[in-house]
């Protein structure tokens, strides 16, 4: 592990010296962010994970002494225990032609057909890797190989609500209308932010998801 | 109690210190881009420091109360009236029910507006701050427009202590002023720091292009070419902190910044030189010197000391 400042009032602790396995590493972040949220230290503001590091925000004016030790030895005994209760969440997803903006084109660039791009993203149980990018868009680790295309060349500036998408190694969803720059193949009805709720997101770092084909019809009666 | 916004102006948002703890479902701290600003305009007028008030940018702003209020403001260079009388930055004013207060960009920059009661739009996520990307929070989670009517809370009891204080318009008591020194900006190395890409950031000239925004100042004018362009994997970032996209032209984040990214992160503006950061238009140029960490973290308690001071002092004339 490696502790590095960000700025003045945060560190960001890198663990990808400890793995070269993505899987190992996420479990290992997020039992460390698990175990720093739950310690509470003075003046700790915000405790947030992304893949291979966590990042601990505070107040600079409120930290103990050998607060970098603390921290380090907090995270040093927090092991890769926070997967075992990862939640199962099922999201479904129309993948018709009007929300499939990009289908062709990951077809093109695949080499396979739409009905096999859509089993391929359907069978695969991803983990959600962090949020962010906008409130409540996951990060979903665990794509396929098979299904690796770059971002868009140009962005979008409007990518609709609740587009499930895919570029390099990762799939997502756009939890809102926002520009974007992922490849559209599909919309899931579900809503993945609330403001008026907390925690605000259907999904957190460590749950485990897998996208279910639905028709134009369940769409409709499911959307929210 | 109702404030009317007769003018919005271009970029006016309810803003108070934003959220906390909410970084992992992707929720930006958000808040005032200079929350020290915001805070002394709120000890001002007897407010807790974290109370909802005005960010204004560009555009004039024209508002009406329908009670009895003090004001005061906060931030770059502008004219705010209350009625035909100029109120002075850092200074806390009376406005009468029915009375104008006019705010209109000199230099321009930003400015925050405290009101005594402070603006009372629903707590969403724990702040009233304006998320303009996710749209919620503030007044509809949008800028505000002609014609809106914010709700106001309930003064609490130094406001009316202040009020009795004020003899004219205009208090006699004003709180300190933080000025920036020049056009510089301090910073911090960040985690991907290299000499060669410091020295370009430290030994030039940029300028602010014309499509930043709150969240974040992209610079022109000035290229930093990376020596091996990367591809990072994605991790945290924070207002401050200088990213530098594979275009070589650097962009420093502020209070509405995604939560994590996957550029370079160069170095950091401290944490007490964003409220200088937030005053930056576009074409302004700007610079960047070294600092050390322990410095920059000094500096920020010595500033957080000086409030404390400032808020003392209110406390033992009006408490």
């Amino acid at each position: 592990m490696k502790i590095s400042p960000l700025g003045d009032s945060a560190l960001t602790l890198d663990f990808a010296d400890e793995s070269s396995d993505q899987a190992r590493l996420l479990a290992r972040t997020l039992s460390a962010a698990e175990r720093l949220e739950g310690a509470n230290l003075p003046g700790v503001m915000d405790v947030t994970c992304a893949y291979e590091s966590v990042a601990v925000f505070f107040d600079p004016a409120r930290i103990e002494q050998h607060f970098e030790d603390k921290i380090g030895a907090l995270v040093s005994s927090a092991g890769i225990r926070a997967l075992r209760k990862a939640r199962k969440i099922e999201i479904p997803v129309c993948y018709d032609d009007e929300f499939a903006l990009d289908l062709a084109r990951v077809a093109g660039q695949t080499f396979l057909t739409g009905d096999a791009i859509i089993a391929l993203h359907s069978s695969i149980e991803y983990t959600v890797a962090c949020i962010g990018f906008v409130p409540g868009f996951p990060f979903l680790a665990g794509l396929s190989d098979k299904l690796r295309v770059p971002r868009l060349e140009s962005p979008r500036t409007k990518v609709p609500a609740g587009s499930v998408a895919i570029a390099n190694a990762q799939a997502g969803i756009y939890p809102f209308e926002s520009p974007g720059g992922w490849n559209v193949i599909g919309c899931t009805p579900l809503r993945l932010f609330r403001a008026t709720e907390n925690p605000p997101t259907l999904l957190r770092p460590g749950d485990r998801v897998r996208f279910r084909r639905i028709t134009r019809a369940q769409f409709d009666a499911e959307q929210e | 109690m109702i404030s009317s916004v007769i003018l919005a102006g271009f970029q006016t948002t309810v803003q108070d210190c934003g959220r906390v703890g909410l970084r992992k479902f992707g929720v930006t701290p958000g808040g005032a881009l200079d929350s020290v600003s915001l805070r002394l305009a709120n000890l001002l007028v007897g407010n807790p420091d974290c109370m909802a008030g005005l960010e204004c940018s560009s555009g004039r702003v024209r508002l009406k109360v329908d009670v009895d209020r003090l004001v005061a403001w906060a931030g770059g260079e502008f004219k705010i009236r209350v009625g035909d009388d100029l109120i002075p930055i850092l200074h806390c004013a009376r406005v009468s029910a029915g009375a104008a207060i006019e705010i209109s960009p000199k230099r321009g920059g930003r400015a925050w507006l405290a009101i005594s009661g402070g603006v009372d739009v629903p707590e969403i996520l724990g702040s009233r701050a304006t998320d303009l990307r996710a749209h919620f929070g503030g007044w509809a989670g949008r800028v505000l427009r002609d014609g809106d009517e914010l709700p106001l809370g309930g003064e609490s009891k130094l406001c009316s202590r202040m009020r009795k204080e004020i003899s004219d318009v205009v208090s006699d008591w004003s709180a300190p002023r933080f000025v920036p020194r020049g056009r510089f900006l301090r910073v911090i190395r960040g985690k991907n720091w290299e000499d060669d890409i410091g020295e370009k950031l430290l030994g030039q000239k940029f300028r602010v292009a014309m499509n930043s925004d709150r969240m974040g100042l992209r610079l022109e004018g000035g290229e930093i070419l990376p020596g091996n362009p990367r591809e990072l994997v994605s991790e945290a970032v924070a207002p401050g902190t200088i990213q530098l996209p594979p275009s070589g032209a650097p962009v420093v984040l502020l209070g509405d910044c995604q939560t994590i990214g996957g550029y370079p992160k160069i170095a950091h503006v401290i944490t007490v030189d964003l409220g200088h950061a937030a005053q930056l238009q576009p074409l302004d140029e700007v610079r960047f010197e070294l600092i050390e960490l322990e410095e920059a973290r000094a500096l920020l308690r010595e500033r957080e000391r000086d409030v404390a001071l400032f808020r003392a002092g209110l406390e033992a004339r009006f408490g």
